[in-house]
């Protein structure tokens, strides 16, 4: 465990936090963390507890399976429901409510709806299967987006022809864009994604500085990453500097993974616009397959209702996801909406914000209200 | 899907179908390594798989650490682990 300890080293969180403490002053500061893999980690380890009360992190949209808004649940049923289909899917994405139930629910109805890890894993039923059609539910940020387009590639390739992919890719760059375009949320900087910047690299997120005045730094998953991020940010600021930085360098490299890069220019390309959970329809922030690909596309072969369903009333997810409200301070949170019965994504995968904060939070919340500090 | 798992490179399969055997957590399986073909990989090198492909390459300590932070996920990571186990990404032609 040699390699661990002097990650989770008490010493030197104390050293980052006192660290933190300075450099933040009488200031009080802002920062979101894009990633749900940041926000399980913050939670986890009761981060926003050991930070001093002048950093406030909020909680942003990179959570994939929370971004999904609930027609395109209803569009995933609808094929799954389609005569010899069979619907497969990461189990993250089962339990999600669009307006018409969940992919569980219309497995129970008779849907030949079935678990996958890998896209690996459903062309492979394809090709075992060759009375069937075979479709994979693709959801996920440039993180999974390479592999699905490298199983297209093996698809056609093998002329698996009985092999379609529901798209439902996006992209990390625009909801970045469409959170500093907000008005209802003012930021001081960004913990940038870590897995999605080993494909995209640092470059994509250089307009945040340029175009928005604010510092951006790319972290690692890791308590102490999360804390020297926080402190690469705020000396960036007290120095006046207001760049690009990457504190998780032992995985992101500066230009990504061009391999997977290329290959994602090679499969997809950019839809006009996309509905996201909260956000709204952002205009080139998801990816469709290219023409070439047009026999592998479920949306082409299937009809798909495409119908646009409102999120609960009950619901503030979207709030959530742009970081306007704490997940406890939404009004159904932990009462009509738990983690066994979801009413909104944000509660469904466990990097979503208030699943996170279900599992791990209150418990920090009562502690600190026990202590006297605000929350 | 969002969780990165660490495995060492064991040996290369049909180059033809970018496929590897790797070790995670003392566990043999095959994974694809189509996205790091400009990585230069070798047996004994250390990778993050996500849904079934090796993602990057990483060094010996940040393989030990991706594994400790996820045995801290607990819950989580033990049906992310049993979701790898149930795949059956392999290099039998036709699938059987």
């Amino acid at each position: 465990m040699r390699f661990v300890d002097e990650y989770r080293d008490p010493a030197a969180a104390r050293a980052l936090v006192s660290q933190i403490t300075e450099l933040a002053g009488d200031d009080h500061f802002k920062f979101m963390e894009v990633c749900g893999g940041h926000t399980h980690t913050i939670y986890r380890h009761g981060i926003e507890h050991v930070l001093p009360q002048s950093v406030e992190l909020v909680h942003g949209p990179g959570c994939p399976v929370c971004v999904i808004p609930m027609g395109r649940i209803d569009d995933a049923i609808a094929v799954a429901e389609t005569r010899d289909v069979v619907f497969t899917s990461f189990g993250d994405m089962m339990r999600v409510p669009g307006g018409e139930g969940n992919l569980l629910q219309a497995k129970a109805r008779g849907a030949d709806v079935r678990f996958v890890y890998s896209p690996l894993d459903a062309l492979r039923i394809a090709i075992e299967s060759p009375e069937r059609e075979v479709v994979f539910f693709a959801v996920g940020f440039e993180t999974t987006a390479p592999s699905t387009a490298l199983t297209l590639l093996q698809a056609r390739e093998q002329n698996v022809t009985n092999f379609s992919v529901f798209c439902n890719h996006v992209t990390i760059v625009p909801p970045i864009k469409a959170i500093l375009e907000s008005p209802d949320l003012r930021l001081d900087g960004f913990l940038g994604p870590g897995h999605v910047s080993t494909v995209v690299g640092q470059r994509p997120y250089r307009f945040v500085p340029a175009q928005y005045g604010k510092p951006l730094v790319t972290a690692g998953f890791e308590p102490l990453d999360i804390l020297q991020a926080i402190a690469m940010l705020l000396a960036q600021i007290r120095d006046g500097r207001c760049e690009v930085e990457n504190q998780y360098t032992r995985v992101v490299k500066e230009d990504g993974n061009p391999r997977a890069l290329r290959l994602l220019a090679e499969v997809f390309e950019l839809r006009p616009h996309f509905e996201w959970r909260g956000l709204g329809f952002i205009s080139q922030s998801a990816l469709k397959l290219r023409p070439e690909f047009a026999a592998h596309d479920a949306e082409l072969r299937y009809s798909v209702p495409g119908v646009r369903v409102a999120d609960p009333k009950a619901c503030q997810c979207g709030e959530v996801l742009k970081g306007v409200i704490k997940p406890w301070e939404c009004k159904v949170f932990g009462t009509a909406c738990t983690p066994e019965t979801p009413i909104g994504t944000c509660m469904v995968s466990s990097e979503g914000a208030c699943a996170a904060y279900y599992n791990f939070g209150r418990l920090h919340r009562e502690t600190a209200v026990a202590l006297g500090r605000p929350v | 899907m969002c969780l990165g798992i660490p495995g060492q490179v064991v040996e290369f399969l049909e180059v033809s179908d970018q496929l590897a055997r790797v070790d995670v957590s003392g566990v043999g399986r095959i994974v694809n390594i189509g996205l790091l073909e400009d990585e230069a990989l070798a047996v004994g090198d250390w990778v993050l798989i996500h849904v079934g492909f090796a993602m990057s390459k990483i060094d010996e300590a940040e393989a030990a650490l991706a594994l400790a932070s996820l045995q801290l996920m607990g819950r989580t990571f033990d049906e992310e682990l049993e979701a790898f186990w149930s795949s059956r990404i392999t290099n039998e032609a036709g699938g059987r």
